[in-house]
């Protein structure tokens, strides 16, 4: 038995979720009493679940990854150094978002976006994944509870041997609701905690090893992290959020950080 | 990355030259970064790796004078009918059975001719829409509609049977 010829587009659409709402209840009701419909419906079904499956894809080979990290990095590494006179780098008009002067970000989040969901530190990874979670088990999120930069910053002082930045961003979503010590690649580094509609950011700051100015979000055992540097540091945040509210994160961060300097 | 890698790795059906696409994909993407309108980016990544296929193909039958039927045989792979695909109905692993289907999808997919094969991947695999799908391989909608159909058609007749089977042959 087969579904009625003009039904199948539909059917596709049902199953591609690109039928308005409108259409996908009439399909999905035509597909109750039509039983060709329901039958190729099925099959339709089947084989979308065999086709998604998620390890038919192919994924890129690590001297793959490595090669074109190594090219973003050498082609980005100029652009972060224009980004010391913004007013000189011609892109960054372009670009309302890259307006701080951040030529690197155009290289930075296209690796952000495609280059390396693997970073090569993955030590340093499994311990920051395993903290945030302690964080949260443990109901030790913060030594430190404020939304106050100024109470924040001066809390960090003498407890650890640099001056973190800590900005806040309330108003872009994110309001900081404290800080606190935790101990990362056998050091004791300062992590700000941020919210996101009820979700935790932690964010770890230590000293850059070497500057590099890719910035990687990946997911993790569900988690997503970012990874970037800045004026010798690095950056690490880490949540339970989507990968494009961590990224949207990043820039937030970046953005009010290059402001407040 | 593991996206421009798949569709290279499918369009191409060859490991090694689905590197060197995505690698000149991604160097084309540095250069071109001034023309990107903060569009969605997948999509305009994926356009990239896909002009950069064609290139590789022309530039490679040229050179080498060689059809694209000869090439498929040459890797072997491709060129495979379905029924050669071996199935291990003895093994009571599912998780073992899992690897065969995946196998077998793979090789069929494989199989489709290309214009279905590309809007499958990019539908199914890199779930983007009809609209990126008909903007990147520039045909108008309903052609990516009918070529989505057809595809799941084909690929329906190949595999269906084989994984009811398969699934059967299972104590």
């Amino acid at each position: 038995m087969t579904g009625c010829a003009d039904r199948m587009v539909l059917l596709h659409g049902l199953i591609d979720g690109e039928l308005d709402a409108a259409n996908s209840v009439s399909v999905e009701a035509h597909a109750k009493t039509c039983l060709g419909c329901a039958e190729e419906l099925r099959r339709l079904k089947t084989i979308h679940g065999l086709v998604s499956a998620a390890d038919i894809r192919h994924h890129a080979p690590h001297e793959l990854r490595d090669r074109i990290a190594e090219f973003m990095e050498k082609a980005t590494a100029p652009a972060s150094a224009r980004m010391t006179m913004p007013s000189r780098w011609p892109g960054a008009s372009r670009l309302p978002w890259v307006a701080g002067g951040a030529g690197a970000m155009m290289g930075a989040s296209l690796a952000l976006l495609f280059a390396a969901p693997q970073f090569t530190n993955t030590g340093v990874q499994d311990q920051i994944v395993a903290s945030h979670v302690r964080s949260l088990l443990e109901s030790h999120l913060t030594d430190v509870a404020t939304s106050n930069q100024h109470t924040l910053k001066p809390w960090f002082n003498g407890r650890i041997d640099f001056a973190p930045p800590v900005v806040e961003l309330a108003d872009r979503g994110f309001p900081l609701i404290g800080g606190r010590l935790d101990y990362i690649g056998g050091r004791v580094v300062p992590v700000l905690v941020y919210q996101r509609r009820r979700h935790t950011i932690n964010l770890f700051i230590r000293p850059a090893g070497k500057p590099s100015p890719v910035t990687v979000t990946t997911r993790r055992e569900g988690y997503s992290l970012a990874r970037w540097t800045d004026d010798g540091l690095e950056f690490w945040a880490i949540s339970d959020v989507n990968p494009d509210d961590l990224r949207l994160f990043h820039r937030a961060f970046a953005l009010r950080l290059k402001r407040e300097l | 990355m593991d996206a421009a890698y798949n569709l290279a790795r499918y369009l191409s059906r060859d490991p090694i030259a689905a590197e060197d696409v995505v690698q000149e994909a991604f160097l084309r993407a540095l250069r071109a970064f001034r023309t990107y309108r903060g569009e969605a980016a997948k999509p305009w990544l994926l356009a990239i790796v896909r002009n950069c296929f064609h290139d590789w193909g022309k530039a490679n039958r040229d050179r080498r004078g060689i059809s694209e039927e000869e090439e498929d045989g040459r890797y072997g792979a491709p060129g495979r009918p379905i029924d050669d695909i071996h199935l291990d109905h003895d093994t009571p692993e599912v998780i073992l059975l899992r690897r065969r289907e995946v196998e077998m999808v793979r090789t069929t997919l494989e199989n489709l001719p290309e214009p279905f094969r590309e809007a499958l991947v990019l539908r199914e695999l890199e779930d983007l829409s009809y609209k990126e799908i008909a903007l990147l391989t520039e045909v108008p909608i309903g052609t990516v509609m009918s070529r989505l159909a057809r595809a799941r058609q084909m690929l329906g007749e190949m595999l269906l049977p084989r994984v009811e089977s398969g699934r059967k042959a299972q104590p």
